[in-house]
């Protein structure tokens, strides 16, 4: 079966643990104020590949997985294309390659189950901790994200925690402590991550002439973050 | 043989003959631990260093040269002995009477010599002038015999860099066998070698190989009065470390005394010397600080080694480099590791002393590296930029467990096999004057067969393919030749008497040749393949440029149908290469390696049919055209990985940069995916990487405050630099590479 691709990095090291191939999936329901990747949110754009053509690829760079590594799949949302994802993930674990999802956790239906049966890890974007500017900054309902999450965890699928972190969004103590207070109710839930919101996204904008919502935001430093964590005592 | 020195040595068959690497897999310690061990610099050390680092500061503020000694020739014993500070140095020994004064060598070529001393201020004495009326140089003997092609060859820059003025380099003496044998057993082996070919029919190769034996035996004798001078006695065995480390040092300064080369690399001395550093620990008379502080002492001696060079010279070889390469780690035959605890105690002078690009550090990785080991290898990479990497499980294969890498990525069994170095020939350029039959458009010059220019507006690849197999038949040939030139006055000339000296007297030879612009030519081949190109011709009906319009396959992002080329091009050339015979039977030998000459070669190159503009730098090495890789930095590496070591004995540079984020969000993690990816990359009998983790917005800093990075070195292309050294064009170039980032 094939599905619509936007691109591929062979080298990523910051999308679950290890050395690992990144899939970007084409298509996105959700306009995150942050987003990283506006060139993945239409639906029509990207190329097609079959999951065979990509799962060849994936092989190419089993050398450099070691133990830890694997494949991620990100996007895009790839819980938009679940069957495409399923069938790549078992060639995979056929393989016996370590798979992650790296989903905003906001779709839930029959193929997503069958897609989670398939994936070894889960890094679950809980984009905002409060209701409100969830729905404001993202356009979708956080009680999405809650749901799948007890999915994982009826499932026992290890789980990471990640947000990005925005100066004057949600860079406080308050929300950074109601999300280890999720992850620490999740048993299946084995890290929690902030990530600095970052700006070298700025010319994908520009170049598809869509206004970027947070341009105007000063990027998240290294110190915010040191800051945060140590509000929180982790 | 039997020495009191050698008590605690176990083994025999290292006594009987000269064979150090016997000697070291019967007694080294291999180590398998990780960097906990280590101890940082002494007081002594750091006051040496001091005054080391405002010898450096003079030495930039002068234009990169201290001081020149214009009066003596360099050689063995010309000079008085020279100290940094002599109550304190452990390890002691200068190449000229003072630190940092360069001598002048002007056996390689006298012009060479004159319009570096020019360069700086200085002027070569009347002295040394006058004495060199009467003295025929290489240089000289090279250019009686050149024919008027091989000049015009040189001149237009098909071929460029070629060791015809300059002492050739890329000799490794077996310096450990001072400290093993000492000097006298040495001198006696090579006697009995000099009576044994005087028995044979006195033929014109065993006249010179007697002529060389003599040298040779002459130049041991002289190495033993510097030592000397020193007051050291070096006939006899070292009898503890701190003299292995001197006497082997003793014998790699009388090479860079007596010889100006281009690469004076050291080979593999580490795990040689751990073997007495054990020795002494377990004798109770040296500890860890007191073993390090030798290490530190010696590796500052080699930071201090200097060749004098003309500017044009460093536009080929950017940043003032001797290659004095030390080879570390790697495995055994037998499958255990060749690390011991000075491997790291040598990776540890990085710290110690502080990053530097000499001695140009160079890990033999394998996979069965202890992890400990390699975890700390990557944790240097990031923290001092300054090491490089090669594949010891498709090395050991054809050199043995004992051999050393001459300049980025030369191998060579220490002692065993010696190398011709024949620097490159420039691949996009014949390409071009393949399709114009002939005809240099940047120079105006015609060269080489004489056909018809490439008459259509389309590109027929087969077409193209004939054509520049012609053209390829024909530089082969005299790239052959002009080496063959080079070598044999060389050795008539300029002869290596001491590095000779230090390896068996019957020695493999390879002659090296090599190639620019990898990546340019397998895209141009891939765009007249794959996309539109259209030929753009001067009034005189001469392509000097080219229009492409459509996508093609690009070499870097591990897509099969380009990279299938650039496999195809470096079999075609070795073949072709192979088919004429070298001086003194040589192995051919090639590499795809381009030091900082992608730079120059490029100025000299029209524009290509990949989309490069005329004069614009090819990519280092065998790099992917910088910013065409478009899948990611494995990608880039798996393309680089598919050229086979089998067609490029001589080695397959690659320079990677990437900045910190991108191998992960914390230090740990980045240590471990650097291994991780060195693993697996090596794991795809991939030859050779250079490994720089940092921003480029750094290195833009650096380029504009000058000042404020007065130490910042980075890997180039098979060795490091101090990126102030490099030219403001080299520097651009650098900064201009593909930088793998965090998507």
């Amino acid at each position: 079966m094939t599905g619509r691709i936007n691109s591929i990095q062979t080298l990523g090291t910051v999308d679950g643990p290890g050395v690992r191939f990144v899939l970007f999936m084409q298509g996105c329901p959700l306009r995150c104020a942050y987003c990283h990747n506006p060139d993945t949110w239409d639906f029509s754009g990207g190329s097609e590949a079959s999951a065979t053509e990509i799962f060849e690829k994936v092989k190419r760079y089993r050398d450099y997985f070691g133990e830890e590594g694997g494949v991620t799949v990100s996007g895009g949302e790839p819980t938009m294309q679940a069957d495409f994802v399923r069938e790549l993930f078992e060639l995979c674990k056929n393989e016996g390659i370590h798979t992650a999802l790296d989903t905003s956790g906001c779709l839930w239906n029959d193929k997503i189950e069958k897609l989670l049966s398939v994936t070894d890890l889960c890094l679950l974007d809980y984009k905002m901790t409060n209701g409100a500017d969830y729905l404001r900054y993202t356009k979708c309902e956080k009680v999405a994200v809650d749901k799948f999450l007890s999915e994982l965890e009826a499932r026992n699928i290890d789980t990471w925690l990640r947000q990005v972190i925005v100066r004057g969004i949600n860079d406080n103590a308050e929300s950074v402590k109601y999300l280890y207070d999720v992850a620490d109710r999740h048993s299946c839930v084995k890290k929690v991550e902030l990530l600095k919101f970052r700006k070298l996204c700025a010319p994908k904008y520009e170049n598809l002439g869509i206004e970027f919502p947070f341009g105007n935001i000063e990027p998240t430093s290294d110190s915010d973050i040191k800051r945060l964590l140590e509000a929180v005592n982790k | 043989m039997k020495f009191e020195q050698w008590n605690g040595f176990c083994g025999n068959e290292w006594q009987d003959d000269i064979n150090v690497r016997r000697f070291i897999r019967d007694n080294y310690t291999p180590y398998t631990g990780d960097h906990s061990f280590l101890v940082g610099p002494t007081e002594r050390t750091e006051k040496l260093m001091d005054k080391f680092n405002e010898l450096l500061r003079l030495e930039a503020e002068r234009g990169g040269v201290l001081d020149i000694d214009t009066v003596t020739v360099s050689s063995i014993n010309n000079y008085a002995p020279g100290y940094l500070d002599k109550e304190n140095e452990l390890i002691v020994g200068l190449q000229t009477d003072a630190p940092l004064r360069r001598g002048v060598n002007p056996f390689g070529g006298i012009r060479m010599v004159r319009s570096a001393c020019e360069a700086y201020g200085y002027k070569l004495s009347d002295e040394v002038e006058n004495e060199f009326k009467y003295r025929t140089t290489h240089n000289e003997g090279v250019f009686r015999v050149y024919t008027d092609e091989m000049r015009k060859a040189r001149h237009i820059g098909i071929m460029t860099g070629l060791p015809d003025a300059y002492g050739r380099g890329r000799i490794i003496g077996d310096y450990r066998r001072v400290a093993l044998y000492g000097a006298d057993a040495l001198i006696e082996h090579k006697k009995a070698d000099k009576a044994r070919v005087g028995e044979n029919l006195m033929t014109a190769d065993n006249i010179r190989l007697c002529e060389e034996l003599s040298q040779q035996i002459s130049f041991l004798g002289k190495m033993v009065v510097l030592a000397q001078s020193y007051g050291y006695d070096i006939t006899k065995p070292a009898k503890n470390a701190r003299e292995a480390i001197q006497w082997t040092y003793f014998a790699y300064l009388s090479a860079i005394k007596e010889q100006n080369g281009a690469a004076m690399s050291m080979g593999r001395v580490s795990t040689f010397f751990d073997i007495y550093i054990e020795r002494d620990i377990r004798n109770g008379v040296l500890d860890e600080t007191g073993a390090q502080e030798l290490i530190d002492d010696f590796v500052m001696k080699l930071r201090m080694a200097r060749h004098l060079r003309t500017p044009e010279y460093n536009e080929l070889f950017g940043g003032d480099p001797m290659w004095i390469t030390e080879s570390l780690g790697g495995m055994s035959h037998s499958g255990t590791t060749l690390v011991t605890k000075t491997t790291f105690r040598v990776l540890n002078t990085l710290y110690n002393l502080g990053p530097a690009p000499e001695p140009n550090l160079t890990v033999l990785w394998s996979e069965h590296l202890p992890e400990g080991f390699k975890k700390f290898c990557a944790k240097v990479s990031i923290d001092t930029d300054s090491i490089q990497y090669e594949n010891d499980d498709i090395m050991r294969v054809n050199y043995g467990d004992d051999y050393g890498i001459a300049c980025c990525v030369s191998a060579m069994k220490i002692g065993k096999q010696m190398q011709f170095f024949g620097a490159r020939c420039n691949l996009p350029k014949l390409l071009l004057l393949a399709l114009n039959g002939g005809y240099d458009t940047v120079s105006g010059m015609k060269i080489g067969p004489q056909i018809e220019p490439y008459g259509s507006d389309k590109f027929d690849y087969d077409a193209v393919c004939n054509r520049f197999h012609i053209y390829l038949e024909w530089l082969s040939r005299l790239y052959v030749n002009t080496m063959n030139v080079i070598h044999y006055m060389h050795d008539k000339y300029a002869y290596e008497k001491i590095q000779m000296a230090l390896h068996d007297t019957d020695v493999e030879r390879l002659m090296a040749f090599g190639v620019a612009g990898l990546s340019v030519i397998t895209d141009s081949f891939s765009a007249m393949k794959y996309a539109d190109v259209k030929p753009i011709r001067d009034e005189n009906g001469y392509i000097v440029d080219f229009e492409t319009k459509g996508d093609f396959p690009k070499f870097g992002n591990d897509d099969d149908r380009v990279d299938s080329i650039a496999k195809n091009v470096l079999a075609d050339v070795i073949g072709e290469l192979r088919k004429t015979p070298t001086y003194k039977n040589a192995i051919h030998t090639l590499s795809v390696l381009t030091i900082t000459s992608n730079v120059v070669y490029g100025k000299k190159t029209g524009a290509t049919p990949d989309g490069r503009k005329a004069g614009e730098p090819f990519a280092p090495g065998a790099n992917p055209m910088h910013n065409r890789e478009c899948c990611g930095a494995l990608a880039s590496l798996n393309s680089v990985a598919k050229i086979p070591y089998d067609y490029c004995r001589d080695g397959i540079s690659n320079t990677f940069s990437i900045v910190p984020d991108a191998l992960g969000s914390d230090e740990e993690t980045r240590v471990a995916n650097l291994a991780g990816i060195l693993d697996g990359y090596f794991k795809k009998h991939a030859h050779h990487i250079n490994i720089n983790v940092l921003n480029r917005q750094k290195l833009i800093d650096a380029y504009n405050n000058p000042d404020l990075y007065p130490n910042l070195t980075i890997r180039v292309s098979g060795y490091a630099v101090n990126f102030h050294r490099l030219s403001r064009e080299q520097q651009k170039e650098v900064i201009s590479r593909t930088f793998h980032e965090v998507l």
